[in-house]
């Protein structure tokens, strides 16, 4: 494949040394002659000076031939625009775009980019994953307003001993994988029975987070005597 | 009507005073605080520190109940993702944006928005007050540009 990156910093840089091992074409387009040069040392003539938002640049790139470009620039803006003229003008099928300020992947996807990847938000969730007192850990995103998130079921939970069929679920969510405290994955079925220690893989709506962790890790009401 | 400007350099100054001299509702966006200084004392308008493209800061300023929306900083990128978030995002009617580089106005314009480009237009008008046979000449040749625009 022919692959074009905007931005020659570090990500752009690792990028398309990564790129290139794996036997694509590269061409990294970055504005900063310095970094060009650098480039240019290290993974040789696959750098090209210049403003990768602009069309008389990236005409000079060939992008009309190019199966991709990977806008990773540390600016939101300049990225957004880098795909929509790759778009746009030369008919680029996949645009990629690095988002900077998590703020900005709804209007990123709104606008059409193919792929967002925002650095940011993995970090955090990646962090999110190792914080031991997080209750509800969400693990994708997936399109349409879904996410795949994972709980571990405390001793006390309402559902422990309980069948899933008996779990009133959140509109939207269901329960996919259970994995027992011996680390044994099982497919979740109305029949399967929650023990605490389980981790439980499920599907969820984004505003649905709240009540899925409510239905599978709320203690049982307290009995009044 | 209401008119948000981003970007508060001699132009989005301008345009800003001459917007609410006519009694148009003005809110004025600006990163540098200082650029203010470009707008006349009188001036009744809302000046808003803060970055045009920062979703915080547009619900904050109620983006989504303004009439239209134009984007006039230094940064043509800047300029047109400010302008399609207000006009795809917070649904405002009319926005336009000041691209320098010929050829994103082109392509932006030809995606719906409404665009200038500045630099085509002056680079053709330099060139006509040179090639002017005398200075009165071109002095009346540019008096002459000011008058085609209202000036």
């Amino acid at each position: 494949m022919y692959i074009i990156v905007i931005g020659g910093g570090k990500v752009g840089f690792y990028l398309a040394k990564e790129l290139a091992e794996s036997n694509h074409e590269v061409l990294v387009i970055e504005q900063d002659p310095q970094k060009v040069q650098e480039i240019q040392d290290e993974l040789g003539d696959i750098a090209m000076e210049g403003d990768g938002c602009e069309a008389t640049v990236l005409e000079k790139a060939g992008t009309s031939r190019a199966d991709m470009l990977l806008a990773v620039t540390g600016d939101d803006e300049d990225n957004l625009i880098a795909c929509q003229v790759a778009k746009q003008r030369f008919n680029v099928s996949r645009t990629v775009a690095r988002i900077n300020d998590p703020k900005n992947e709804e209007i990123f996807r709104r606008l059409d980019v193919d792929i967002t990847v925002s650095a940011t938000s993995a970090i955090m969730a990646h962090i999110e994953q190792e914080l031991p007192t997080h209750q509800l850990i969400p693990l994708m995103r997936l399109g349409s307003g879904l996410e795949i998130v994972e709980v571990r079921i405390p001793d006390d939970s309402r559902i422990v001993g309980r069948p899933i069929r008996e779990i009133l679920l959140p509109y939207q969510s269901m329960v996919a994988i259970v994995i027992d405290d011996g680390g044994r994955p099982k497919m979740a079925s109305g029949d399967t029975i929650i023990r605490a220690g389980d981790e439980v893989v499920a599907v969820t709506m984004h505003e649905s987070e709240e009540a899925l962790r409510e239905a599978l890790m709320a203690p049982p009401p307290a009995r009044a005597f | 009507m209401r008119i948000v400007i981003m970007g508060c350099g001699r132009v989005g100054a301008a345009l800003a005073t001459e917007f609410s001299r006519e009694g148009n509702d003005v809110t004025v966006l600006d990163t540098d605080p200082t650029a203010f200084r470009f707008l006349p004392d009188d001036f009744t308008g809302q000046k808003v520190i803060g970055n045009g493209i920062d979703p915080d800061l547009l619900k904050k300023i109620h983006l989504e109940t303004a009439d239209a929306f134009v984007s006039a900083t230094r940064g043509d990128n800047r300029n047109v993702m400010a302008a399609q978030v207000a006009k795809h995002i917070y649904g405002v009617k009319i926005v336009a944006s000041r691209v320098f580089d010929p050829l994103r106005e082109e392509m932006y314009r030809n995606m719906g928005l409404r665009t200038i480009n500045p630099t085509r237009v002056q680079a053709k008008r330099l060139k006509r007050v040179i090639e002017a046979p005398t200075d009165e000449d071109a002095s009346e040749m540019a008096r002459e540009f000011m008058k085609q625009d209202g000036l």
